[in-house]
């Protein structure tokens, strides 16, 4: 079986991202950009099922402009096996992602498509979903554990719901977006960083995967969140109560 | 894209002549009417889904609300009841009774909306952003080829939206240009839901989903195996008024213990941050922040809680931030109303012993 993992480049999770002034986005210039950590995951997470004897091939995707090759090449360091650019400019939203993943899909036909959660610039949280509804496969979102019966082709997945956690059983090909406690990704060693350098990255355009990207969707501005007043230091636990008793009359 | 309009026209003709009223409406080209996804359990739908019911009235005056639910058993008749008459603004109940919607898994309810959708033709289906409309709407949406709207915190017209983005660091304004329906799952915490008067309520028809055309394969390529939860008697942590968090600083599950005595003395819910999550502290559903919960609770208190950028994405909407922490530089101070510089081994007792009991 093969398994494709989806991951995408964005701003790294600890900078303290900044609002252009003229409202159009945020600053993306000169900003230290990495895979994003959800991706991360997924990816690990394929590699452990390769691993594991479950798996002959790992293959990973990312979509974007060309700088996306970073990313994959940061990918291919980690283990997976080739990698796949869409080179597409301009806005993509998920549900063009998702048809150009569904286009991918049924050239590679992978068994098993994992991808993160969410990006954690967007914060969208769609495109496994949206994938999954175009392929008509199962979806198993949110996985915080992912087991693999390879002779019944089923995949068991505990997904963190807002009640607990919810055990699933679905039927091979599906798609799993992964969650943050389901792994702790590996770093790639400088060997396989090397390595990784003779892998191949095949690219494609999204003409030649014949999906038209179009967008209903229109960003009109983008803007800082209102700012919250200063606050005050305390010295001791009596101010402390007196404070939320005759200031601001919350207990 | 040309037919799929032809035909929702068609669907639409069809429907109406049965009132001038009704005929008056289909007139208007751009008339709102929205099919609000509904969670429900122990025979109420969730307060979150009553939120979205709150977010789809403000999105046009002469909105015409109707609530999906599905299920099976008794309990869902009774949530059926209590979604007719949780918002005034509710006007028709539909009900997909089948053992196929026993629990809530995204296949078969993405199919119940695009079927729904055919023969309603809504403008606008909207779920609460929590786990359950996470993980179906998107679904939904690429079955009727639409871009969702994912946790909206603001409606300003019936196709311009707020939502947040960079773990709430920015604010994004989006339009909303495509062909019905526009899709959206809303914040709840950013909808309050107003205390519904005696004479302000109002019985909504209650009416079944007609399910002969719900093909079998819908169903039978995912199955529910089991959920775990952890019963508690302490409020949830999306809707409580008071909430009391604990960070990496108490050090062990033992040491969380006084976490909870606080919050019970208080009322208050239980919050955690990913480091206590995953140091096994409590549970990963109290987690708060980008990848957890969001909350807004009147009085947020953060313990040992550092405020990196992911933590404050849940909390930032909080009325008042108190905030106890050892080290005075701790980014948390930078949004607390009131903070505290202090080892909270010493300041959690003293206010076990001075704060006032719960109201």
């Amino acid at each position: 079986m093969k398994i494709m993992v989806a991951v995408k480049r964005v701003i790294d999770y600890a900078v303290k991202i900044r609002v252009k002034p003229d409202k159009t986005g945020v600053e993306t210039q000169n900003v230290k950009m990495s895979m994003n950590p959800f991706c991360e995951i997924a990816l690990e997470e394929a590699l452990r099922i390769k691993e594991g004897g479950m798996a002959s091939e790992v293959v990973a995707v990312s979509m974007g402009p060309a700088q996306c090759v970073d990313t994959l090449r940061t990918g291919l360091a980690m283990g997976a096996d080739r990698a796949i650019h869409v080179d597409a400019t301009g806005p993509l939203y998920p549900l063009s992602v998702a048809k150009l993943f569904k286009a991918l899909v049924e050239l590679e036909k992978p068994g098993l498509l994992i991808l993160g959660k969410q990006a954690i610039d967007d914060d969208c949280n769609q495109t496994g979903q949206m994938v999954a509804g175009l392929l008509g496969w199962p979806q198993g979102t949110f996985a915080s554990k992912v087991v693999l019966d390879k002779e019944k082709q089923l995949a068991t997945v505990d997904r963190e719901v807002d009640g607990g956690l919810e055990t699933l059983c679905m039927d091979l090909p599906a798609v799993i977006t992964t969650d943050l406690r389901l792994n702790q990704p590996r770093y790639a060693t400088l060997p396989n960083i090397m390595k990784a350098k003779s892998k191949v990255i095949k690219k494609y355009t999204p003409q030649e995967l014949n999906i038209e990207i179009k967008s209903d969707l229109e960003v009109l501005q983008v803007t800082e969140p209102p700012k919250r007043k200063a606050g005050v230091i305390v010295s001791s636990v009596d101010e402390l109560i007196d404070k939320l008793k005759n200031e601001a009359h919350v207990i | 894209m040309a037919t799929r309009a032809i035909h929702r026209a068609f669907a639409k003709r069809t429907v109406p002549f049965l009132t001038s009223q009704s005929l008056f409406l289909s007139s208007i080209s751009r008339s709102v009417s929205t099919l609000v996804l509904a969670e429900h359990e122990g025979g109420s739908i969730k307060a979150p889904s009553v939120s979205a019911v709150a977010a789809a009235s403000s999105l046009s005056k002469d909105n015409s609300i109707s609530v999906l639910l599905a299920g099976s058993g008794p309990s869902l008749q009774e949530a059926a009841a209590h979604a007719a008459s949780c918002h005034p603004s509710v006007s028709q109940v539909l009900v997909a009774d089948s053992d196929k919607f026993s629990h809530p898994l995204a296949e078969p309810w993405a199919k119940l909306v695009h079927l729904v959708q055919q023969k309603g033709g809504y403008s606008h289906i909207i779920a609460p952003s929590g786990s359950f409309g996470k993980n179906i709407l998107p679904r939904a949406a690429a079955l009727l080829d639409v871009s969702p709207i994912t946790d909206i915190i603001e409606i300003s017209e019936s196709n311009l939206f707020v939502r947040p983005i960079y773990a709430g660091n920015a604010l994004c304004t989006v339009r909303y240009a495509g062909a019905n329906p526009c899709m959206l799952t809303i914040r709840s915490t950013s909808f309050p839901v107003p205390p519904i008067s005696a004479d302000s309520k109002s019985e909504a028809s209650i009416s079944q989903v007609d399910l002969s055309t719900f093909g079998e394969d819908a169903v039978g390529k995912s199955r529910y195996v089991k959920l775990t939860s952890q019963e508690t008697e302490r409020p949830d942590l999306g809707n409580a008024r008071v909430v009391v968090t604990g960070g990496r600083a108490l050090k062990s599950a033992e040491n969380f213990k006084m976490i909870e005595k606080l919050a019970e003395k208080l009322g208050a819910a239980v919050g955690a941050t990913r480091a206590a999550v995953d140091a096994g502290f409590v549970p990963n559903d109290l987690q708060v922040g980008q990848t957890g919960k969001i909350v807004a609770p009147e009085l947020y208190m953060a313990f040992g809680v550092s405020g990196a950028i992911q933590h404050l994405a849940g909390m930032r909407d909080s009325k008042v931030i108190v905030a106890v922490n050892k080290d005075a530089d701790a980014p948390i101070f930078q949004v607390a109303d009131y903070g505290l510089v202090g080892d909270l081994f010493e300041v959690i007792p003293e206010l076990l012993e001075k704060m006032p009991e719960k109201k």
